[in-house]
């Protein structure tokens, strides 16, 4: 009936055949050049930039795109595309940990709450549900208002309103296994509760998560950029996509290059990992619906 | 004398799949007369549901008519427009399934629904309503008229099923199809609607096409029998022939099998040995041959069906050799 | 059915309740004088010896909360330190603006979604369909903010077919002021809800019920648009309701970006001042609108579905 990774060189190869199912699929494979690119460019980013992105040119500002400067400069002087190509770092330095962070915390919380007692899954799930009721930007701004902004603020907001998600998640599928065959065999066998979930839930539910995550990534850049945008994210002058936006809107007429320069890496980023997301949730389900 | 409602004429099926042809139905003929009740006996893959959907037309898309003819009052439906198609459905020829618990809309009320299936009919919502109320009597449902308001879970699994039953013969159809309308139900409420469908058969004169693999239920009600087997008719004939003198191995064997048939006590239940066979590669010669006991040597060549005397045909080289004989 | 909206608007209440409590406790965590934080660095001696005795700052938690509680009732929400007007009476007279434009949102993008939906529904794996798919895929990824700012970079500033500013007066300029504002915060909405019709039709049009009523001759119009619609769409009812709070994020930056009013405008116009009461204000409104509309949801669903009713 279940067809359950227990041991990690199998995972390996099971890695391999997902990331091959995506690229079959054109939408996925496009998803992965686009995550690729932006992960690349992130991670090299000091290396790509042809100018430095906080380095002040007066002389030069407000230029339009042209040969020296892809995509012109901003009312400081500063280059674009330099400035596009460190967004991307700062999204993913945000997003990365942010939702790395929601995940652990969520599945940890949603382990509990589906294996534990029932009062202790009901104190959960309406603690998940209230968080889940306050409109994201507006939590976020509440925290904002009361903490200050910074790129701190940001990931804490982000995480705190991503961990409902991967807690519900977590919880069903626990509740789900919990009455499995192979789960209550171990415990006839006398398993301990850590033991079930840390070896043999985790492994079944982290696939879904990692789907979740993945859909979930542009929501977090989004909302970095959208906070940075306000003037309400990360200071200046670290170079946000959300950031290049508020420059580029406020001198729109003047800068509109800013606001391209801003706006379409995000739409690439969302696009890129949203095609992901729904490739490899493709890929993933069907397993997953057999050991349902 | 006898007027044949529904020709079956060397019909030949096929769904085109991955794997290949699926050879659903092969030269299936047979006949059903006016007023009369025959019965589809068959296991599993026989090849029953895709007779019914094919005198529907509720096909699938991979589905294909390779030769033969579906005759309805001498008219091929074979031929006819999708929407000729549709206004047979429900009028001349209706169809009760086999799961009551998923037949039925979830979201509009009996009566609504049993309104809507009255399309063809030019009276007002008030008399469709009205018959509706009349038909859910006759099936035996009690207050009638208040249950029209109701929605379908709000019935049981029998209740259910009479009131497909119901909906069903609302248009005095000529010809009902029930697949199986009693597979899905406990053996109690298995007998309380046979009874209701023999008297609402006796009051509204109309033939039924009744598929089944219980073959007291068969014996109960038909007059006729078709035998089934991997897509082709293996015997066909009155009930009484067919299980006093029964003319086919497999036919013989269902019978032998039939729980309800078995006198002695014993530990292991008969049953017949082997497996249907593969519909996309079958095999040279009679279909049942792999699982017959008294199969020999001609039996490499595929029988054909046989009139063995007036009403009862099999496709068995057994009867040949003893009319040989 | 009175029982079921009893107990969901019970549930929704108690949701309430608890996010109220999150929100009082996150003011209290943090750290400094919690009067400084609630009134911000202007307060007047005077406004913040009043706070106080209000608000039983000098008392315990419990009897804090209870005194916020009681206010909360009597839909007081606290007072504008700057105007010395009723928070209440400000966030108020903001939301209609954030309503008229996420509610045209709605319209528009369930309209064209459901359409849409229907359409890739009756006609599966064709090249249109799979054209519309990645079409949708790309509208839901896009943030409305971007696309607000794209359009509005391209439609008003660059070719001047749109305002770029202010709701406009009267019926038809306001409804011109509308398109580019609505469309941003619609358009992913359009893609994501013509997903969901396209999979809840498909699959209810794959069940036994709608056999039987083709079995029945009844025409494919009814069938699709009635039969099958009628429960494909419960999903959509559900999702536009939880969709609420995503629709009020998205209205918040739409709202700076075409510099209208609303309750975007005023928070973040509250926040840049240090306005905190307005902005817990709002928050609050905000949050009581998205767990509203939940429960006004799910009645619908109830409403529409009699399986819902009955627990079935």
């Amino acid at each position: 009936m279940t067809d359950i990774i227990a041991d990690t060189s199998k995972s390996r190869s099971e890695l391999a055949i997902i990331i091959a199912g995506v690229a079959r699929d054109p939408l996925g494979l496009i998803g992965l050049i686009i995550v690729g690119s932006i992960v690349f460019s992130a991670v090299f980013a000091s290396w790509i930039v042809p100018y430095d992105p906080i380095a002040m040119n007066i002389p030069d500002r407000m230029q339009g795109p042209s040969g020296t400067h892809l995509l012109g400069t901003d009312q400081l002087g500063r280059d674009t595309f330099s400035r596009v190509i460190s967004g991307g770092q700062v999204a993913l330095k945000v997003a990365l940990p942010a939702i790395f962070g929601a995940m652990t915390i969520g599945l940890t919380l949603g382990m509990i709450a589906g294996y534990g007692p029932k009062w202790l899954d009901n104190f959960l799930m309406l603690l998940f549900d209230t968080i889940r009721s306050f409109p994201t930007v507006m939590f976020a701004l509440a925290v904002v208002a009361l903490v200050g902004p910074s790129l701190q603020t940001v990931v804490f907001v982000v995480m705190a309103t991503s961990i409902p998600t991967y807690g519900r998640v977590a919880r069903t599928q626990t509740l789900t296994l919990r009455n499995s065959e192979f789960i209550l065999a171990e415990r006839a066998m006398g398993a301990s509760m850590a033991r079930i979930l840390g070896v043999h839930m985790l492994p079944n539910i982290i696939g879904v998560l990692a789907v979740l995550a993945a859909m979930d990534i542009p929501t977090v850049i989004a909302l970095e950029a959208g906070l940075s945008f306000l003037g309400l994210g990360v200071k200046p002058p670290t170079p946000s996509w959300g950031v290049l936006l508020k420059d580029g809107y406020a001198l729109i007429r003047q800068t509109p290059w800013l606001v391209v320069g801003g706006g379409l890496p995000i739409i690439l980023a969302t696009l890129g990992f949203t095609f992901l997301g729904e490739s490899l949730r493709d890929v993933v389900d069907p397993k997953l619906r057999k050991n349902r | 004398m006898t007027e044949t409602l529904l020709e079956i004429d060397n019909l030949s099926v096929d769904y085109e799949t991955a794997r290949g042809d699926l050879k659903a139905l092969r030269d299936i003929s047979f006949d059903v007369n006016r007023g009369e009740i025959v019965g589809i006996v068959g296991e599993s893959g026989c090849g029953k549901s895709t007779l019914i959907s094919a005198i529907l037309r509720l096909i699938a898309p991979n589905t294909r008519f390779r030769n033969g003819a579906i005759r309805f009052k001498g008219d091929d439906l074979l031929t006819r427009t999708e929407d000729q198609m549709r206004a047979l459905r429900g009028g001349d020829i209706s169809i009760v399934f086999q799961d009551p618990m998923q037949t039925h809309n979830p979201v509009i009320t009996i009566g609504k629904q049993m309104v809507d299936i009255q399309h063809r009919a030019m009276t007002s919502k008030k008399e469709k309503l009205a018959t509706a109320a009349k038909m859910l009597g006759a099936v035996g449902i009690p207050d009638p008229e208040a249950r029209l308001k109701q929605y379908p879970h709000e019935f049981s699994g029998g209740m259910r099923q009479r009131i497909a039953i119901a909906m069903a013969l609302m248009s005095e159809p000529d010809l009902l199809i029930a697949d199986e309308p009693t597979t899905a139900l406990d053996a109690t409420l298995e007998v309380q609607i046979i009874e209701r469908l023999k008297d609402l058969q006796r009051d509204f004169g109309c033939a039924i096409l009744f598929i089944s693999h219980h073959l007291g239920v068969i014996a109960e009600l038909c007059d006729r029998v078709v035998v089934m087997y991997a897509g082709a008719v293996v015997e066909s004939g009155t009930v009484r022939e067919i299980f006093h003198n029964p003319k086919h191995p497999y036919t013989r064997r269902l019978i032998e099998c039939d729980p309800g048939h078995i006198k002695a006590r014993a530990r292991i239940l008969p049953t017949i040995p082997g497996e249907v066979p593969d519909l996309a590669n079958l095999p040279d010669g009679c279909i049942f041959r792999d699982r017959c006991d008294q199969a020999v040597a001609c039996c490499a060549q595929v029988p054909p069906l046989t009139r063995l005397s007036e009403g009862h045909n099999a496709a068995c080289w057994l009867n040949h050799a003893e009319e040989v004989a | 059915m009175i029982q079921f909206a009893f107990k969901r608007f019970a549930l929704a209440a108690l949701i309430l309740v608890v996010a109220v409590t999150v929100m009082f406790l996150m003011i209290r965590a943090v750290p400094g004088d919690p009067v400084s934080i609630m009134l911000g660095p202007r307060a007047t001696p005077e406004l913040k010896a009043r706070l106080i005795a209000e608000m039983g700052l000098d008392q315990s938690l419990p009897k804090q909360l209870f005194i916020y509680f009681s206010g909360l009732l009597r839909g007081d929400l606290g007072v504008d330190v700057f105007s010395g007007r009723d928070v209440t009476t400000i966030v108020f007279e903001q939301l209609p603006h954030t309503l008229k434009l996420i509610f045209s949102a709605i319209v528009w993008s369930a309209l064209l979604g459901i359409g849409l939906g229907c359409y890739a529904a009756a006609h599966p794996n064709t090249g249109i369909d799979r054209a519309a798919a990645a079409i949708s895929v790309s509208f839901i990824a896009a943030p409305a903010f971007v696309v607000a700012l794209l359009s509005l970079l391209v439609f008003a500033v660059y070719l001047q077919w749109f305002p770029a500013i202010g709701v406009g007066e009267g019926f038809w300029d306001t409804a011109w002021h509308l398109v580019l504002p609505s469309l941003a915060i619609g358009l992913s909405w359009v893609g994501y809800i013509a997903r969901l019709v396209r999979a809840s039709m498909l699959e209810v049009l794959g069940e036994n019920h709608i056999r039987t009523a083709r079995a029945f001759g009844l025409s494919e119009r009814r069938i699709v648009g009635i039969y099958a619609l009628r429960i494909a769409i419960l999903p959509v009812v559900t999702v536009i309701g939880v969709g609420m709070g995503f629709l009020l994020s998205s209205a918040v930056f739409t709202e700076i970006v075409f510099a209208r009013p609303g309750l975007g405008k005023l928070v973040i116009d509250s926040i840049t001042t240090r306005n905190y009461p307005i902005v817990m204000g709002a928050v609050l409104v905000s949050t009581a609108l998205f767990v509203i509309s939940t429960a006004v949801a799910d009645l619908i669903n109830a409403i529409l579905d009699p399986r819902a009713r009955s627990g079935t």
